[in-house]
């Protein structure tokens, strides 16, 4: 199954190392990984991304906290939460045919975030179906994809969820994540471009 | 060993704060955090710390090679419950450490390693003796620092000690640049205390876990205690034993557990796995109950996962969460402290009466004990395990083994009784061949008022057969059995039964052990005959100093019981006899 682990690391060199070295280990591939700095000075967040047993789940986070610079893992398994990557993607375009990318753009609520006379760059943020979508649509016609940047995926846990930080440091335990509940369909999306 | 009284010393010295050079600074901080011995090989990054040593009280061992190094703080550690020190240079002085450092990493020995680097402007430049250290260490150390700044040495060092110690233990490296260590800095070793330990944030005892382990315990017909290296570590000697003894639970050992409870005891089973008594292993099999204390199911312990102890409930006391349902699925895991789990269990558990089951057990022992190669007439052939029991009657039991790699070292966990924890020093997890002969150096500095025995094969000691050198130039009294039977015997062993006896590459021509422990001048002997095993062993333990004895054992014997990799932990191939049974027939039938 996919797993996706949100955890807060020290902001130190080497510290993403030792959380690849971790995956590497168990031969496990990392799908996606993203880190930047979070709510707390000296720490960043990352949201990583990979596919493992059910089981090796349990296993993984407390291999992860065994990591003296890991403050705090979140296994968001299949818990209510908001998930969104963001890409960017240089198309061919030229005058002539820019207009139909714009029509495009517009349906699936992204942006134009660069224009040249050749080319244009689509900035868009979303969940990874919709960003597939688009990708879907821009591969009718061979060749238009110069270049794809995907940011991979980032998740937040929904509701009033006091920072896992702050428990980590005030000792204290994370709930069981309740199974059930999956949510990272974006609202208003057209079902048809899923 | 008065390290304490040490440390105070040097700490009122520096009391206040004082400005010091990071290679004061680093001895400085050692002795504050009680050490009174280093083992160590010097070289060019390391130097400047070398030059500051003379100022503190502290011991420095010259090592012949920094893998030795490791193991003896490694074997001191393991001896004394204290962080073993090792100390080297950088690049090739850093590398040879590392299999010392998987060594402790695999049995969970708290050790802290210091390496020199190139300076901090060369870093990562391929400057001569240049290695990426914390990078090669990092899957095999619990933890590793690079300190390039003399303000930050207190603190890294006194961090990687709590680290080494708390929790689960482990090895950490601290690698110190040479420009640091010649910079200066204000040292205060109580400002460099460390943040309180964090303990794992997914240790769990809950009230109901306890009750229900004490519910399966009560209805239990056939318990059986699994203790492991945890008892050691975690001090829980006398609550395993207080659970065994109230709920009539008879006790297997893991080979790193030997000692964690009695030998002599009658609940005591002896070792459990792949060289394990019989009865262990039926008892395990047909258990209806296992509490799993301090150990992790490793494979030697558990044959085959898919057929083991399939009609046990298992109760697994384990402070590592990582290693709960790992490899065996467990009813009720307790993730914590084993000694203070116990301490919380006891009060739940009444007196109940396990001796229908321990009668079962105990037939199964007579059984197999006719076969016993002890209990066979002397051939006049010189066996291995004949030696073991010999060297066990004759110390009384009353010594410190430390063992290599091998047959030796089963035959060795089968023969010789331990009573007492830390009393057997072994490589486990990780099997280092050529631990032996430096952990014992590390093991007679912790406890020198002790009797202490390596024990090797002529294989494994000639790994590491320098460091006779170190013994004889820092006078320590350390008696050596070399069990010599021409061959690498585990390995030829595997080829007799796996392998159709295709010895490749087992044979194995050894220098005369007598003459080369002449050369260091220390005293041996070749012993051929049982008859002279005893007296053997009185003349090396009443020497003066250190002594050799070259036993000369039957070439081709194996180590029995023995369950082959792949199969389940009943079916083993039990020793070929009298009895005219076919050695590879499993015995499930005993």
């Amino acid at each position: 199954m996919l797993h996706t682990f949100v955890a807060y690391v020290e902001d130190l060199p080497g510290v993403l190392t030792r959380v690849a070295s971790l995956f590497r280990r168990l031969n496990i591939n990392i799908n996606s990984l993203t880190v930047g700095r979070s709510e707390r000075a000296g720490l960043s967040r990352l949201t990583l991304v990979c596919e493992a047993s059910a089981e090796a789940g349990h296993r993984i986070r407390a291999s992860l906290f065994k990591l003296e610079n890991i403050v705090d893992v979140d296994d968001i398994a299949q818990a209510p939460a908001v998930t969104r990557e963001l890409a960017l993607i240089k198309v061919a375009a030229t005058p002539q045919n820019r207009s139909q990318l714009f029509d495009l753009v517009e349906v699936f609520r992204a942006r134009i975030v660069d224009l040249t006379s050749e080319s244009l760059i689509i900035e868009m943020t979303g969940v990874e179906s919709k960003i597939e979508g688009l990708l879907e649509i821009l591969r009718e016609d061979e060749g238009r994809i110069l270049e794809i940047c995907r940011s991979g995926k980032m998740t937040m846990r929904r509701g009033h969820h006091l920072s896992s930080v702050l428990r980590a440091m005030g000792a204290g335990e994370t709930e069981t994540v309740e199974p059930g509940g999956n949510e990272t369909q974006e609202e208003g999306l057209p079902s048809a471009l899923e | 060993m008065g390290t304490n009284g040490n440390a105070q010393a040097t700490n009122a010295r520096l009391n206040p704060p004082t400005r010091l050079t990071g290679a004061e600074i680093l001895w400085a901080t050692l002795a504050g955090e009680g050490v009174d011995t280093v083992f160590g090989y010097p070289g060019g990054a390391i130097l400047p710390a070398y030059d500051a040593l003379r100022k503190f009280p502290i011991r420095h061992v010259l090592v012949r090679h920094e893998q030795c190094a490791a193991h003896m703080a490694d074997g001191y550690a393991r001896a004394s419950g204290k962080v073993g020190v090792a100390i080297a240079t950088s690049g090739p002085g850093a590398t040879n450490l590392v299999t010392g450092i998987a060594t402790a990493m695999l049995d969970s020995v708290p050790i802290v390693c210091i390496t020199g680097n190139v300076s901090s402007k060369v870093l990562g430049t391929d400057a001569f003796q240049e290695v990426d250290i914390t990078g090669i260490t990092l899957p095999v150390t619990k933890h590793n620092f690079l300190v390039n700044k003399t303000d930050d040495f207190a603190q890294a060092i006194r961090h990687a000690f709590q680290i080494a110690r708390c929790g689960r233990p482990g090895p950490v490296l601290v690698d110190i640049t040479k420009d640091a260590q010649q910079g200066s800095a204000i040292f205060d070793f109580e400002a460099a205390k460390p943040r309180a330990y964090r303990p794992h944030p997914m240790l769990r005892v809950e009230e109901s876990g306890l009750d229900q382990a004490a519910e399966l315990i009560r209805n239990a017909k056939r318990p059986v205690i699994l203790a492991g290296h945890g008892v050691m570590e975690s001090g829980a000697m006398e609550q395993v034993r207080a659970l065994a003894e109230r709920a009539q639970i008879p006790v297997g050992l893991t080979l790193l557990g030997l000692g964690g409870f009695p030998a002599s005891h009658p609940l005591s089973l002896g070792m459990m796995g792949m060289h394990g008594e019989a009865w262990v292993n039926h008892a395990i099999q047909e258990s209806d109950l296992l509490i799993a204390c301090g150990m992790r199911f490793d494979d030697r312990v558990t044959g085959t996962l898919s057929s083991y102890a399939l009609k046990a409930k298992k109760i697994h006391i384990e402070i590592d969460p990582a290693e709960v349902n790992k490899n065996v699925k467990v009813d009720v895991a307790l993730v914590g402290d084993l000694r203070q789990v116990l301490e919380d269990l006891l009060p739940r558990v009444s007196g109940r009466d396990g001796s229908a089951w321990l009668k079962t057990i105990e037939a199964s022992k007579g059984v197999v004990a006719v076969r016993d190669i002890k209990n066979l007439p002397d051939s006049g052939h010189l066996y291995a395990a004949h030696v073991m029991h010999d060297l066990w009657r004759i110390t009384g039991g009353d010594a410190v083994v430390v063992t290599d790699v091998g047959q030796h070292q089963m035959w060795e966990a089968q023969y010789f009784h331990h009573e007492k924890p830390r009393t057997l020093i072994t490589s486990g997890g990780l099997g280092t061949m050529g631990f032996a002969l430096p952990a014992a150096i590390g093991v007679k500095f912790a406890c020198p008022e002790k009797d202490v025995w390596v024990v090797a094969g002529d294989g494994g000691f000639q790994m590491t057969a320098a460091e006779l050198a170190t013994i004889v130039q820092e006078k320590l009294k350390i008696n050596i059995a070399i069990i010599n039977n021409g061959y690498l015997g585990m390995v030829r062993q595997w080829q007799e039964f796996f392998y159709e006896r295709n010895y490749e590459a087992t044979p194995l021509v050894s220098p005369d052990f007598v003459k080369l422990a002449d050369a260091h001048g220390i005293p041996g002997r070749t012993v051929r005959t049982r008859a002279e095993v005893a007296e053997a062993v009185n003349q090396a333990r009443s020497a003066p100093g250190a002594f050799l004895l070259n036993f000369l054992v039957e070439k081709e014997e194996s180590v029995y019981p023995m369950i082959p990799a792949g199969s389940a932990l009943h079916e083993m191939i039990r020793r070929p006899g009298r009895w005219g049974k076919d050695p590879l027939e499993e015995s499930a039938d005993e």
